[in-house]
């Protein structure tokens, strides 16, 4: 069932970067593309649990600040290791240049 | 006195030290404005290509010269300087394309890391993961299988590893050994099973090629193919091993802070080009993100918050070698720096296994 929420303005995101968006205990990236879209992914890289906010985004990938794993952050795929399982990833939508992520159910 | 078997520390990754690292969160970095850290992180194929392409060329170059001067009495100068781009070159490069920061183009990093792996006689995937949990847990003890320098260091095993000799011997070992798929507890301990298989598929190959290396100078009846290949690895590796010493010797262990554990220090154009800048070595551990070509920058940036940056190899060496030689009587002494004013200071960082004397 869609669970939406406000995560943050539109303007808040710079082009190819991401920011962080803490929700009661979770943690989320919002990314914002070359191309003008928003993404969502879980905050923390599956690898050892570093804030993702603190990386890199080059095109659709972002890589993580502490060693350097890659995942396209469209779909959570890892890219590079030691990134290898998937990032979770979260529906998205902009209305009224404000960014909303379906975060479903707890869990 | 020398330290008794009761004073030394157990460093092993599956022995009594073994406990969990500190959080990621935990690890102390100086604020940089995001802006400033996105251009410092930015990756660009020119730089990398301008200084990877005079690297291999001079190897290509003076391997060409080696061969032309073979038997005259040029061999030995010549077989030096190869050597130190063969050897040196290499050792930082394999580290640096094992970041994958070095190239913006992926296939470029793949290649490079394969190649100067192979230079430095590493194993890829090994080394990989090996690298990735000391960045995780920079000389902690039970946690960081990259501990170059145990408390107390071994002089007699520095001293030969100018010739590379401990450490080649047991890659040596570790790829002989890998190639019949066979690894060690702590290898298992840090490398993740998805790509054991390509880690003895490496070796074997790496193998393959000093095979057929070695079979080439028994045909030509010539020392020259092993002078070129395999060997240079050996005879040019010292300049590496000797900026790469001031990494981290004598240093604290088990703090969450690059600025206590590791040095930066100042060095001349020649030695950081071979070097890869790697002795900016806080710089790259508290941002292993930034690009080689990049470090000199961030360190502008960071240094005030940092110790001073040592002023040349020699001072280094200057305070590394009366502590080193005070920790075979003392395993417990280390070297402690000191913040500037300007700084933050260190994190509470004391776990109950350090208990260390200044």
């Amino acid at each position: 069932m869609p669970n939406w929420i406000k995560a943050c303005d539109a303007d808040d995101v710079e082009n190819e970067d991401l920011i962080r968006f803490d929700h009661e205990d979770r943690t989320f990236a919002i990314y914002r593309s070359p191309d003008d879209e928003y993404y969502c992914t879980a905050g923390l890289c599956t690898h050892e649990e570093v804030h993702l906010s603190d990386g890199l985004v080059m095109d659709h990938v972002i890589e993580c600040p502490m060693h350097n794993g890659q995942f396209d952050y469209r779909t959570g795929e890892p890219k590079r290791s030691p990134a290898c399982i998937k990032l979770k990833t979260y529906p998205v939508k902009v209305e009224n240049k404000t960014v909303f992520i379906d975060i479903g159910d707890q869990a | 006195m020398t330290a008794t078997a009761a004073e030394k520390r157990d460093y092993s990754l599956t022995g009594p030290n073994s406990g969990p690292g500190f959080t990621p969160s935990e690890w102390y970095s100086t604020r940089i404005p995001r802006k400033r850290l996105k251009e410092l992180m930015k990756r660009s194929d020119r730089p990398s290509l301008i200084n990877y392409s005079i690297w291999f060329g001079s190897v290509l170059f003076f391997g060409t010269l080696l061969a032309l001067t073979w038997g005259t009495v040029w061999t030995i100068p010549v077989a030096v300087i190869y050597g130190v781009f063969y050897g040196s070159g290499a050792d930082s490069r394999w580290h640096e394309c094992g970041h994958g920061t070095v190239f913006k183009t992926a296939w470029l990093n793949n290649f490079f890391y394969q190649l100067a792996s192979f230079m430095s006689l590493r194993n890829p995937y090994l080394w990989r993961w090996s690298h990735t949990r000391h960045h995780t847990d920079t000389v902690i003890v039970g946690r960081d299988p990259e501990i170059a320098f145990p408390r107390p260091p071994s002089i007699g095993a520095w001293l030969l590893n100018l010739l590379y000799i401990p450490a080649l011997s047991k890659e040596l070992l570790k790829m002989v050994r890998l190639n019949f798929g066979l690894l060690s507890d702590e290898q298992k301990d840090y490398l993740i099973a998805a790509d054991r298989n390509k880690a003895f598929w490496a070796s074997r190959c790496q193998l393959a090629i000093l095979f057929s290396v070695v079979g080439l100078s028994v045909y030509l009846q010539s020392f020259l193919p092993v002078m070129l290949v395999g060997l240079p690895t050996f005879y040019g590796s010292w300049l590496h091993h000797l900026m790469a010493t001031t990494q981290h010797a004598g240093l604290a262990e088990d703090v969450p802070d690059h600025r206590m554990n590791s040095r930066t220090v100042y060095l001349n154009p020649f030695f950081r080009f071979i070097y890869s800048n790697m002795n900016y070595h806080v710089e790259h551990h508290m941002y292993p993100m930034v690009p080689f070509h990049a470090l000199p920058a961030l360190h502008e940036e960071i240094k005030n918050d940092c110790p001073p940056a040592y002023p040349s190899l020699l001072a280094a060496y200057r305070e590394m070698i009366p502590a080193v030689v005070k920790q075979q009587r003392n395993p417990n002494f280390y070297i402690r720096r000191h913040l500037p004013a300007t700084a933050e200071p260190t994190p509470d960082y004391q776990r109950p296994v350090l208990q260390a004397a200044e």
